[in-house]
């Protein structure tokens, strides 16, 4: 298996295991594909989190609010009627659990790798890119007729300069969780 | 005895969570005391009688290990069990964390069953009713 095959079966399995486990949710895994840069305009509830170490990039979560909220719950077991704090903290956590299960999975393959505190941002017409080079291998994942979508780009650190940034945004509020 | 725990977790959800379970476990519990990093963790020691500290690893200002070792090199919260659930779940931060005296580790994500085996053998079972 290559890197981005390995980074596929981590991702699926990461994702099931956090919707399973804390969700008591069997959510279905879609088509897997790789893509450079991410050109296309973001809608709904984005979620980032760095990762660091002799390779270094980036993990996301994304999802429609409606989407967000029933995740936030389901996993905590109370109405969210629309995107709060809470919510958005949801969907932080879900991405830290998720990215932070292929960070552990790959460090057998990669070395030590740091994690970063999550970013959550919610709004619409927004662009985001990352300054490193690397494609993006994107995972989509239904929860009966709602897709989520897990993404990482990951490259060796010489290459790397990943600073994330957010450009473009209209009607949008970020979360430092 | 019924004990005092406190949470500590930057997620807000993780919290909440983690207090549900917490009050299934079946374990004889009379607050949950919560701090969102391991600065104000401190405070909450030093203003509660506190009997279990579960705490995640990365957190912003004072992480998971800092708050740790803080807790490990103070005479006064030293033999205060510390149960470590986090994502983190290298090899190298689980050494880490036993080494500087950690009573236990879950990775997230977790089960209730998880929890309640780990605190089994650290908390007392609620008396029946």
């Amino acid at each position: 298996m290559n890197l981005n095959e390995i980074i596929v079966t981590f991702l699926t399995q990461s994702t099931r295991q956090v919707f399973s486990t804390m969700l008591g949710v069997d959510i279905q895994c879609g088509e897997a594909a790789v893509k450079a840069g991410m050109p296309e305009a973001n809608e709904g509830v984005v979620s980032f989190i760095g990762l660091a170490g002799s390779w270094a990039g980036t993990g996301s979560v994304s999802c429609s609010p409606a989407l967000a909220c029933r995740i936030c719950s389901q996993m905590l077991m109370c109405e969210a009627p629309a995107v709060n704090e809470e919510v958005l903290d949801t969907v932080a956590e879900l991405t830290n659990m998720i990215i932070g299960s292929v960070k552990t999975e790959l460090e057998q393959h990669l070395g030590p790798l740091g994690l970063s505190i999550p970013t959550v941002v919610y709004g619409r017409n927004f662009k985001t890119k990352s300054a490193g080079s690397a494609d993006w291998i994107v995972m989509h994942f239904q929860w009966d007729d709602e897709t989520l979508l897990v993404k990482l780009c990951l490259e060796p650190k010489e290459q790397a300069a990943h600073v994330m940034f957010h450009t473009s945004s209209t009607d949008s509020c970020t979360l430092d969780v | 005895m019924e004990s005092n725990v406190l949470v500590v977790d930057d997620s807000a959800a993780i919290r909440k969570i983690l207090q549900r379970v917490l009050r299934q476990t079946g374990m004889a519990i009379h607050t949950i005391h919560e701090a969102g990093d391991g600065q104000e963790a401190i405070g909450v020691l030093g203003a509660q009688k506190v009997d279990l500290v579960l705490s995640d690893i990365n957190m912003p200002k004072m992480d998971g290990l800092q708050l740790l070792a803080s807790i490990k090199s103070s005479p006064q919260w030293r033999n205060i069990p510390v149960v470590m659930i986090t994502t983190e779940g290298g090899e190298s931060k689980v050494s880490e964390a036993v080494k500087l005296g950690a009573a236990g580790y879950v990775r997230k994500p977790f089960t209730a069953d998880q929890i309640k085996e780990k605190l089994a053998g650290i908390l007392e079972p609620a008396m029946p009713l």
